[in-house]
């Protein structure tokens, strides 16, 4: 799942379309087709997997996506709402559990909206035709003349009124038209609202249920003693003193286990791929609390593996090195290097940034019970299809033995489309013959994470004698993280050039992008923006380097750079083309709303970065305070997105909000080290978060569209990082190129 | 090992656990209240915090030996229908994204107001940033306190009294 394009999209995208060559259901769509007239006559009109219409005028709507705070249940919902003219109070949202009537179901890339936003219409306009055509049989006038509104269907002429409770029955005895239209956007009355959230009311009575408050009868709890060492094992474990903690039940050992791909990718024999549980010894107890104190008490002995040697200063000084050469060519364009040799100036840095845990707030847990042939798991994950194969494979059970329902999850950010916790949860449960609840500890989390990968950035510019940019070089080392999943040197680059490494990709005459591998056993992931996160940081500082070596305006350069006459590349291939102009007017919208150019008091500067990635255009301009002893704040952040059709603008704003903290906190504070192959760092007091003190004041402008749906999860996170350090420069003439920043380097001798 | 009382929402409680249990799972696994969330187990993340004779309080490390006897509130128990200033300002702000540390934030608020029924938002930073939201929710947080404090009244947060029912 590489940035923008993800391997998700190309997964919808092929379902998709053969969904449209079959032209019958699919799996995407999700369109059910019950056996009509029998099951369903004269009980619940459910035309599809996603809506059922209960006689007394309740409406569920399954939402198959995972809630992790980004809003899925609510905005999904939305969309099923309007397109059947559902009355919004009478709506239920039901979690989908694992079912391939929903199609793929990983929550993730930004997708939720964008790969839902055809089917959920398609689906909600016809259950709603279908509603239209039983009350018009029913009153024998013609089916164009009934209007929906609110749960009912009107006929004006006769002024008649039926609700779709009493529809219900009738309806589900009807054939499923094809084809229906959706709704022209004129008549939106819910899409584009604010409507709350529909878990807002339980969250604050502690009544909104997570992973973690999973509670199933006979369940016992479990803490994992896992290597502490990447790629570790286990040698051997003593436990005594464990067993004589109160209220432990048993101590087992979690077999190490291969596991399958994330996304149902093929994996080649002897792949080399990364993907294992590496194993460990489980405490088992009557609580939470006695697992911990039991797991303290265990005396365990591990191999450490190939991973002893890793350390962050060798991981740096081999990036470093990398640079140097050459690369996988992963785009090239013109004759770059021949260019800069002969450019009239030539500007060159680089940048680096570290490896970084998602620590979401809900450590990882997960509650399996397996017996008799049949597993059942409650599991906050992001990858419910994921975790399926994995199961598969760890407990030799076939697909249709094993359920999987999907909790809230508090937080997400891409840690949990990886199921490591899931099948540890279940080869205890198995071992102990009772369900299991699997409960990491912070620590846990942070030492046992799949990593946002660390990197290093060379660019190059060569300028000819009118300071255009005529040539743009960029070499990345980063370790793969694909590569993890299906082995071998992957490029997590590879065809998002310009989404993912921004421009000036593809509007420069001669242009070059390489990438050199980390070879490393720390385990890699995706976290919130992937390989965005990296590359934009590294990308939009460089471009305002250039525009103070040539004396340009960084926001100036930037509408130079998209004013090419070359068509630039469209999003990973098989997305829409990026549109320059959105791009430019989120760019002057969100320099004209910052009071760009006008001048600040000393010690304070704007800096600016701008975007395009998962459908989603959107420029950011921070504004920072640099104190004479270096320390940063960051006073006000102005965003202006142009996400096409907007389901809820408040969600919207809530995403710019917090992927702003989210990539802020990264900027200021986040750095995984390793020493000895083991994370060092271990609870919020040595990897620190970004906390209320330190919170800007974010100001979005959403720009009005109707165009397809784009997302909004990742799309705030990448910029901040590169606004600020622009900013920092503005400020103090001093530029910064590695995150986390280091702002001793700031302080005024 | 020998009953330890402690008085929860109202209710007086005989739990029968290690003295050195944190506070937070003889909350959430003995007695059943999982609205007190676990996030960090250092004190450090405030998604457990409770009051504890009306003082926000860590429960991940508080041992149930040391409020023996006190009156602990949760987040089911302040208030009998979720109509507290405070929980109703975090729905009308629409603070929560994941919702995960909210319950700790609020119960925080509840006890600040208490005292200081018009925080400024230097002081509402004071108050809070122990805690920690990784949805990026502190614009809205702050948004919610100033409404909450709008409508605060001394009898609206006292806790007790709104556990009664529940005796």
């Amino acid at each position: 799942m590489n940035s923008s394009t993800g391997k998700l999209a190309r997964v919808t995208r092929r379902d998709f379309l053969k969904a449209g060559a079959a032209g019958s259901a699919s799996l995407l769509i999700g369109f059910y087709l019950p056996a009509r007239g029998t099951e369903t006559a004269g009980k619940n009109f459910a035309p599809n997997a996603f809506i059922e219409i209960r006689p007394n005028g309740d409406i569920r709507l399954v939402v198959a996506r995972s809630e992790m705070g980004q809003g899925p249940r609510t905005s999904l919902a939305m969309i099923l709402a309007e397109e059947l003219d559902a009355d919004w109070s009478r709506v239920k949202i039901e979690q989908g559990d694992l079912d391939t009537r929903y199609g793929d179901q990983t929550t993730g890339g930004s997708l939720s909206i964008r790969s839902s936003w055809d089917p959920l219409r398609q689906a909600g306009a016809t259950a709603r035709a279908m509603l239209v055509t039983a009350a018009a049989s029913t009153w024998s006038v013609p089916a164009g003349e009934c209007t929906t509104r609110n749960s009912a269907v009107l006929h004006a002429k006769t002024k008649r009124k039926v609700t779709y409770g009493q529809l219900a029955a009738k309806a589900a005895a009807l054939p499923v038209p094809k084809d229906i239209p959706p709704k022209n956007f004129k008549d939106y009355h819910i899409v584009g609202t604010k409507k709350k959230r529909v878990d807002a009311p339980y969250i604050v009575i502690g009544e909104a249920h997570y992973g973690i408050d999973t509670k199933v009868p006979g369940m016992l709890h479990a803490a994992v003693a896992r290597p502490p060492v990447f790629g570790g094992r286990l040698r051997k474990f003593d436990a005594t003193r464990a067993q004589a903690v109160p209220g432990v039940q048993k101590v087992v050992e979690v077999a190490a286990v291969e596991m399958p791909p994330l996304f149902g990718e093929e994996r080649k024999e002897n792949s080399g791929h990364q993907h294992y549980l590496w194993g460990g010894v489980a405490v088992v107890a009557d609580s939470t609390w006695q697992a911990i104190a039991g797991r303290r008490a265990l005396e365990v002995e591990w191999d450490a593996g190939a991973g002893a040697d890793e350390n962050t200063e060798k991981h740096r000084a081999t990036c470093a090195e990398l640079v140097k050469g050459h690369g996988k060519e992963l785009r090239k364009i013109g004759d770059p290097e021949t260019v800069l040799a002969g450019a009239a100036k030539k500007v060159e840095a680089e940048y680096e940034l570290p490896f970084l845990a998602h620590t979401t707030m809900e450590p990882p847990n997960c509650t399996a019970s397996v017996r008799d042939g049949k597993c059942e798991v409650w599991a906050p994950v992001q990858n419910p299809g994921g975790l399926g194969a994995a199961l598969v494979s760890a407990l030799g059970l076939p697909a249709s033995a094993i359920t999987i329902h999907v909790t809230l999850l508090g937080g997400g950010f891409g840690r949990r489309l990886n199921i490591d916790y899931g099948v540890e949860a279940a080869l205890i449960s198995r071992a102990v013959g009772a369900p299991v609840k699997v409960q990491w500890t912070r620590e846990d989390d942070l030492r046992h994470d799949y990593y946002r990968p660390m990197s290093h950035h060379r660019l190059r510019a060569g300028l000819d004698a009118q300071n255009n940019v005529a040539a743009w070089l960029h070499h990345v080392a980063a370790p793969t993280t694909d590569g993890v999943y299906v082995g071998g040197d992957v490029p997590d680059t590879g065809g998002t050039e310009l989404a993912g490494v921004g421009l000036p990709n593809g509007t420069v005459p001669n242009y070059l992008l390489e990438q050199s591998f980390l070879h490393t056993i720390v385990p890699r992931g995706y976290w919130r923006s992937v390989d965005v996160s990296w590359n934009h940081f590294a990308v939009q500082s460089f471009i305002d380097e250039v525009a103070a070596a040539t004396k340009k305006d960084p926001v100036e350069l930037r509408r130079q750079l998209i004013a090419t006459k070359q068509k630039p590349a469209a999003e990973g291939g098989d997305e829409k083309p990026v549109n320059l102009d959105r791009l430019r007017h989120v760019l002057d919208l969100a320099a004209e709303k910052s009071g760009w150019g006008k001048p600040l008091p000393p010690g304070r500067g704007r800096g600016v970065a701008a975007l395009y990635s998962w459908g989603t255009y959107i420029a950011q301009v921070a504004e920072v305070a640099v104190a004479k002893d270096g320390s940063v704040r960051v006073d006000r952040v102005v965003v202006a997105i142009d996400c096409g059709q907007v389901i809820n603008p408040d969600m919207v704003v809530a995403q710019m909000e917090g992927g702003i903290v989210f990539g802020l906190t990264a900027a200021l504070y986040g750095e995984i080290t390793l020493e000895g192959g083991q994370t060092q760092q271990s609870n919020f007091n040595n990897y620190t978060m970004l906390r209320i003190n330190e919170m800007p004041r974010v100001e979005v402008h959403i720009v009005p569209s109707h165009e397809s749906p784009g997302g909004c999860g990742e799309p705030p996170v990448p910029s901040i990082a590169p606004a600020v350090a622009n900013a920092i420069f503005a400020a103090t003439g001093k530029r910064l190129r590695r995150l986390p920043f280091q702002t001793q380097e700031l302080a005024q001798a | 090992m020998d009953a330890i009382s402690i008085t929860v929402n109202g209710k007086v409680h005989a739990v029968e656990v290690s003295p050195d249990t944190p506070l937070l799972w003889v909350l959430r696994d003995t007695l059943g209240l999982t609205g007190t969330k676990f996030g960090c187990g250092m004190a450090l993340c405030g998604a457990c915090t409770v009051h504890v004779d009306g003082e926000a309080t860590r429960s991940c490390t508080t041992r149930i030996s040391a409020v023996a006897g006190r009156n602990i509130t949760t987040i089911e128990g302040l208030s009998p229908d979720g109509q507290n200033p405070v929980q109703l300002a975090w729905i009308e702000e629409q603070v929560p994204q994941c919702g995960y540390c909210q319950v700790g934030m609020i119960m925080t608020t509840a006890a600040l107001l208490a005292k200081n029924s018009a925080p400024t938002d230097a002081e509402i930073d004071d108050a809070l940033s122990g805690h920690i939201c990784r949805c990026g929710t502190y614009q809205r947080i702050r948004a919610a306190v100033h409404q909450a404090a709008s409508k605060h009244t001394p009898a609206a947060a006292a806790p007790k009294k709104a556990a009664g029912g529940a005796r």
